[in-house]
Formats: C-alpha cells, sequence, structure tokens
C-alpha cells in the first residue's frame, strides 16, 4: 500500500490509485478539472518521498526542479510514503473585472491578474474560484493587453460556468494558474501560410495567436475557420471581419453545419478547408477545441501534407469523468 | 571495400534529419492505404511518429534500440488481429517508395529492404 501525508495527516491509497482520487476519496480538496494530466490545476509539490516519471509529464522544467508534479497523474509504486504540499504559492490572485456575453451560450470573462502572470497568446490557464473549484480556460487576450481575457461555455449544470453565469460579479476574488499548452505562434518564417480551425469556443486561443501572428509582422496568408453548428454558435464575427479588412492576408471563414447564409458558409469544417486550402504543404497549422474534431481534422491535414511537426494542437478534454457522462460529449472544460 | 560502403545507409542518406523528413512521408503513406491503416488508429500520432522514425532508424542501420525480442512483443497484439504477410509486403513497398522519392540511390534501398526483410520473422512472430 501506498501512503500519501497531506497536512500533517498520512492517507493510504488503493492500489494503482491516483494522488489526487486517494485524497478526493479521504475528504481532501484538491483542485482538479481534467483528471488527464493536461490542465494542471491538480499542480503538487513533494516535499519527500518520489514521484512516478509519469506525474511530471508535460510540467516545465522549473516547476519538476522544485518538486512539483501532477497528482492525476501520479500513481505511486507500492509501498511509497510520499509527502505533498498544495500548490497554492504558483497561484496568482485575480479580480473578475466584467463578464460579456458574446453569443446565447459563451460568456466573456475578463480578469486582471493582481501579480504578474506571464503567459503567450493561445496558452491556457486553471481558473480557482475561492473554494478550490478549477476549470482551465484557453487565453484571448495578448500578454501585453494586461487584461486576462476568456470564453466560457455555459454548460448546462456545469459547476464553474453556472457560477460565472449567475452568480459571480465583477470585483469578486479568484486565482488563476498557470500557463499550460503548446498552441502558440512563435515568431519566424513570416512568409510560411498559417491555417487556423476550430469550433465553439476553440475560437479562444485562435483569436489569441492571430492576433499575435499579425502583432509580429506575418506576412504570409493567414486562414481562420470557425465552425459552430449553427449561426448563434459563432460569436466576435464583426471583430474578425474589421481584422480581415485591415489586414488583407487574413482570411476569416466561419461556417456552419445549418443555417448558413451570404457571409456563412454551410457544411463540415474539414470540407471547407479542403475546398480553401487544397494543398497545405508547407503550412504551420493550430486546431483547437472539441476532441474529436480536433483528431480528426490533425489526421486529415497531416494526411494533405501537413507536417507533423509544424501541426498544433490542443484539444478541450472534459472537466473530470463525471461531467462527461451527464453532459454531451462536446463539453470541454476550456 | 570503400568506406561508403561501411557506413550505415543511415549515415549516408544524412542521418536523424533525413529520418525526421523521412517519417513523414512514410507515415503518410502508411495512414492513406486502406489494407493496413486499421493497424495504425492509435490517436497519439506524436507517438505513432516516433514509431515509425524508430523503425525507419532501425532498417537504415542507424543507432537503434530495437531488439528480436521487442519486435516480437510489440507486434503481438496485431498478429492476434490479423497481421499477416499481405501487410508485411505493404508496409515494406511504402518504404521504398518513400526512400526512393527522398532520392535514396537504389543499391542503398535495396540494403534498407534487405534488412527490413530479415525482420518479416520477428515482426509476423513466426
Ligand atoms: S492535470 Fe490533473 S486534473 Fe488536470
Amino acid at each position: 500500500m501506498a501512503k500519501v501525508k497531506h497536512e500533517s495527516q498520512w492517507y493510504p491509497l488503493e492500489a494503482g490509485e491516483s494522488v489526487l482520487d486517494g485524497l478526493l476519496r479521504q475528504g481532501v480538496s484538491v483542485p482538479n478539472s481534467c483528471r488527464a494530466g493536461a490542465c494542471q490545476s491538480c499542480l503538487m509539490k513533494a516535499v519527500r518521498g518520489t514521484v512516478p516519471e509519469a506525474a511530471r509529464v508535460g510540467l516545465k522544467d522549473t516547476l519538476v526542479a522544485q518538486g512539483y508534479f501532477l497528482a492525476c497523474t501520479c500513481r505511486p509504486t507500492e509501498g511509497a510514503e510520499l509527502e505533498v504540499a498544495g500548490a497554492e504559492d504558483l497561484r496568482v490572485p485575480a479580480r473578475i473585472t466584467s463578464l460579456t456575453m458574446l453569443s446565447s451560450d459563451v460568456l466573456r470573462v475578463r480578469l486582471h491578474a493582481d501579480a504578474p502572470f506571464e503567459y503567450r497568446a493561445g496558452q491556457y490557464l486553471s481558473l480557482v474560484r475561492g473554494d478550490g473549484l478549477a476549470r482551465s480556460y484557453s487565453l484571448a487576450s495578448l500578454p501585453h493587453e494586461g487584461v486576462l481575457e476568456l470564453h466560457v461555455r455555459l454548460i448546462p449544470g456545469g459547476e464553474m460556468s453556472g457560477w460565472l453565469a449567475t452568480e459571480a460579479r465583477p470585483g469578486d476574488a479568484v486565482h488563476v494558474q498557470g500557463p499550460a499548452g503548446n498552441c502558440f505562434y512563435v515568431p519566424g518564417r513570416p512568409e510560411q501560410p498559417l491555417l487556423l480551425a476550430g469550433a465553439g469556443t476553440g475560437l479562444a486561443p485562435l483569436y489569441g495567436i492571430v492576433r499575435d501572428a499579425l502583432g509580429a509582422g506575418h506576412t504570409g496568408p493567414i486562414w481562420l475557420f470557425h465552425g459552430a453548428r449553427t449561426p448563434a454558435g459563432l460569436y466576435l464575427r464583426d471583430a474578425l471581419r474589421e481584422l480581415a479588412e485591415r489586414h488583407p492576408h487574413f482570411h476569416y471563414r466561419p461556417s456552419v453545419l445549418t443555417g448558413g447564409s451570404r457571409d456563412v458558409a454551410e457544411g463540415a469544417l474539414d470540407v471547407l478547408i479542403r475546398a480553401e486550402c487544397p494543398k497545405p504543404v508547407g503550412y504551420r497549422a493550430w486546431l483547437c477545441g472539441d476532441p474529436q474534431l480536433v483528431l480528426s481534422l490533425r489526421k486529415k491535414l497531416f494526411l494533405s501534407g501537413l507536417s507533423l511537426k509544424d501541426l498544433h494542437a490542443d484539444s478541450f478534454l472534459p472537466s473530470a469523468p463525471q461531467v462527461e457522462t451527464t453532459a454531451s460529449s462536446a463539453s470541454g472544460a476550456r | 571495400m570503400t568506406e561508403a560502403a561501411m557506413k550505415s545507409v543511415y549515415e549516408q542518406i544524412g542521418g536523424e534529419p533525413a529520418m525526421a523528413a523521412a517519417v513523414d512521408v512514410f507515415y503518410r503513406k502508411v495512414l492513406s492505404d486502406d489494407r493496413i491503416s486499421h493497424f495504425f488508429e492509435d490517436v497519439d500520432m506524436e507517438r505513432q511518429a516516433a514509431k515509425q522514425k524508430a523503425f525507419l532508424t532501425m532498417v537504415t542501420g542507424g543507432p537503434s534500440r530495437y531488439s528480436g525480442r521487442d519486435m516480437r512483443a510489440g507486434h503481438a497484439h496485431l498478429v492476434a488481429q490479423g497481421l499477416n504477410d499481405m501487410h508485411f509486403d505493404a508496409v515494406a513497398g511504402h518504404l521504398k517508395e518513400t526512400l526512393e522519392e527522398l532520392g535514396v540511390p537504389a543499391p542503398l534501398v535495396a540494403r534498407v529492404l534487405t534488412i527490413a526483410e530479415s525482420a518479416r520473422a520477428d515482426v509476423l512472430n513466426r
């Protein structure tokens, strides 16, 4: 049996159980969201004892060096004794500054961080409520804007999104932790064509990446494909149209499955992409949103010539297994 | 033997950078082939590509950590799903095409295919 010590008390783990599951089962509150090693909400620090390599996958070297690990992917070996502490010192206090609906089910949440919070456009963070409830969301803002902007999809029965939509008020204190994720623009090869695609709130990181690339002086064509089920699911249309008018090499292509019009294409996202960018050899691409869509787009783009090293994908993982079964499969934590 | 012949094909065609270029082409061929793509349905494309690269490194005689035993263990579950000579031939065909497309001289391609052939028994667990 492995044991975990948290705040001077020992907790036994069942065989194969993760530190996160073991602590939650025994009533210890630990922030968590994806439970799959992606969102980094469940970051903890090992004070004594050894942590399996798998629990550090994806963490920055600087965090690893300080003993941090992910509680949800940490399954200590039989007989191991591990002393842990929370990651409170890595959380940055922040305040909600505004809450605005962008569409019938997307809420724009703007935050002001009370301490420096460094990130790259397109990364995501964990939003931690006062009681420890955590969810991860992609950042739609740019670092120099001095405001953290999140696009939160309202999920029926969603704890965090429900709270943000009905109870939270500007001025409320929260914490942010992170950032994480590999979907961001890296300057260089300014003439390379860029392709960005996502559905729903998968637009948030893409909105950041597009503006980051334009700001860095990218000169090659930039294609942004945003998909939704119906026109009501598209948002930021005016802002993106305006951006496209100011930058002729930026092409914004909204699309829906049903209810297309003169300005909005109708059909599957991959069909539209193939029509506009038939041979994406030599492109750089970013895909964000629903995991199934991201995985299938990634494969299709790879087969049509995009190199794997130029394909950046971040799929939105469901916030936790129990949410996955009750909400629709498209429900995302970000 | 001339010095060129002593060097592995891996070194002669350009080492790791050449493998990185080859893996995209090769993996794309394998994934687009309906006869064999279902053996490569793992959604983790990065990991799949890494495996393809390890395979290419091995058959070109580069630094590789694969042993015959690993090959057997790594393919046993696929053999249980029906992996057979036809599939092996298809992969070998894509390997040949990939190297040819990248401009690898015919004698080197032949050497690579000979090495690949020597792995047939292990891959098919015979
Ligand atoms: S990384 Fe552990 S809950 Fe998301």
